[in-house]
């Protein structure tokens, strides 16, 4: 029998400390409507995600209300769209193939579909180079498609090219978006080593190991984890990583109900329940502040990279016991802009690229919703990406950057970008050139350990 | 199904009365009730069966809202499945 304690702590959690699900997304393969005509693969596209996920935010909404959690997102994420136009398809086409996605987003009712995708770690196909080309355009004319790109892994290396055309990329899509201040940057995400089955946006897609349809969940809650913290103040490490571990283990376990339950109702394979602490600009929900409840005074001080491997680590341990897939990202998420926390550490210049970067080596997912001065350079954008996938690459995880050169913006200015992606402060970054870094193209090899047979 | 009810705020005369109220009014049938003063807070918890009740979840769970802003107390109706999950391994 349930006692008492255990329903009011729960109840509080939903109802004071944050706790939701972060996303319920269906992953849709998008193989079965491959072809080389844009109008007939476009139909088809449409008409596959729309019965596929016909009843997925109604079925999200009926749990919500049964069980009493919030589900803040509905999604969908698709096969990587450089894989679906065959033939010699160029970037109107997949601009094309763009507004089609957002339509068919529209018609289900979901916030975002990603997807809009390509993975060129190790070289790019006719397919991949029209798709990434037409970022910047897709981006501009919808309003839910989410792209991102992969070009490194620890098997293959880093495709240095794709790096430098991903600066220009990054570039070019904030230009297009200026009115809103380079808003078609916060859908864009560059990958090292990224996963098929993330259900969080900008950067989910189905990869092709995937089933036809699959259900993915990613659980939230760095409210829980910062009050649950509140309790053991003074207390030493082993006490602050096991109140973390059970406090994950209780969020995950609602995320694998959840998981399960629209699972069953849709009739679709689960796939996995992300164990990632994603926070939103709401007050207490924030990852930075479960960092200064450790014991820092402003998050990104000495000691943050410390506080957040136990962090990130702790979340995982607690959380892989109460689910019987885990997969994802599965890490804390750092994003700036969509976190009380970090902003004001940004704000108060506590928090700098080069510490958010070192903490991009312990945690998931990489240097996340962060504004830089319009006026960066696309070649120092890329050598920002050459960095952070070097990170990825050698330490077997994934990493990604997801930056907003907001044009005409200056250190210290604020950009917002409204709702969940919040609001950025502009933080500097290394005035010296790479340029000719950049410049020399081609790949960086793949590191000594990806050499496991 | 059996669902959890949760009943938090201000104590005054009538709560239980009214929660059971409109619980019956919907064929809803309480199978355990334990109710406290938690930090001078009113606490109830019920244990519920909506299996016979003829209205959709949602509108109990609106219909419960609503007694909730009228009486100035927090009422929530979850299902029973969501504790079990959270607290039993």
């Amino acid at each position: 029998m349930l006692n008492s304690l255990e329903i009011l702590e729960t109840v509080k959690m939903i109802a004071e400390e944050h706790l939701d699900i972060r996303t319920v997304t269906m992953g849709i393969s998008l193989l079965s409507c491959a072809g080389s005509d844009v109008k007939t693969v476009c139909n088809q596209v449409y008409d596959k995600i729309t019965r596929q996920a016909e009843k997925l935010v109604k079925t999200a909404e009926d749990i919500e209300t049964e069980y009493g959690i919030p589900i803040i997102n509905k999604r969908i994420s698709v096969t990587p769209a450089s894989m679906i136009l065959g033939g010699t398809p160029t970037p109107s086409d997949f601009v094309q193939l763009a507004k089609i996605l957002d339509r068919a987003a529209e018609t289900t009712g979901v916030n975002f579909i990603g997807g809009f995708s390509a993975l060129v770690h190790k070289g790019m196909t006719v397919g991949d180079a029209a798709l990434i080309a037409s970022i910047p355009e897709a981006l501009r004319v919808t309003e839910r498609v989410c792209s991102s790109v992969n070009v490194g892994t620890t098997r293959a290396g880093i495709n240095m090219d794709a790096v430098a055309q991903m600066g220009r990329i990054i570039k070019e899509t904030a230009e297009l978006t200026k009115e809103r201040d380079g808003f078609g940057c916060a859908k864009l995400v560059v990958f090292c080593n990224a996963v098929e089955d993330n259900p969080f946006m900008a950067g989910a897609f189905c990869g092709v190991g995937e089933p036809d349809a699959v259900i993915n969940v990613g659980v939230s809650g760095p409210g829980v984890v910062k009050c649950a913290l509140e309790e053991v103040r003074g207390a030493d490490f082993g006490v602050v990583a096991e109140t973390i571990k059970k406090t994950a283990f209780k969020i995950t376990r609602m995320g694998q109900l959840v998981a399960q339950e629209a699972s069953r109702r849709l009739q679709v394979p689960f796939g996995i329940v992300d164990l990632s602490l994603a926070p939103t600009p709401a007050v207490g929900d924030s990852v930075a502040h479960i960092l200064e409840e450790m014991g820092l005074e402003r998050c990104g001080t000495h000691g943050t990279t410390a506080a957040l491997a136990l962090l990130n680590d702790a979340v995982k341990k607690g959380g892989v016991m109460a689910s019987s897939y885990v997969g994802g990202l599965s890490g804390a998420f750092i994003p700036v802009s969509e976190d009380a926390g970090m902003i004001e550490a940004a704000q108060v210049g506590a928090l700098s690229l080069d510490k958010l970067e070192a903490m991009t080596c312990v945690c998931s997912v990489g240097l996340d919703m962060i504004c830089v001065p319009g006026d960066t350079t696309a070649e120092t954008l890329s050598a920002i990406i050459a960095d952070e996938a070097a990170i990825g690459m050698v330490n077997n995880k994934t990493t990604a950057v997801r930056l907003i050169p907001a044009p005409g913006k200056k250190v210290g200015d604020m950009v917002e970008f409204g709702g969940l992606l919040g609001t950025g402060p502009v933080m500097p970054v290394n005035s010296y050139e790479s340029g000719a870094f950049i410049a020399r193209g081609g790949r960086i090899p793949a590191p000594i350990h990806s050499l496991r047979n | 199904m059996r669902a959890v009810i949760t009943v938090v705020g201000q104590d005054k005369i009538g709560i239980i009365a009214e929660v059971s109220r409109v619980l019956s009014e919907n064929k809803i049938n309480i199978l355990d009730i334990s109710q406290t003063i938690m930090q001078d807070m009113f606490t109830m918890i019920m244990l519920v069966d909506v299996e016979k009740s003829d209205v959709s979840f949602k509108e109990i769970s609106d219909r419960l809202d609503k007694l909730g802003e009228k009486l100035s107390l927090s009422i929530r109706i979850q299902h029973e499945d969501l504790f079990h999950s959270m607290h039993r391994i």
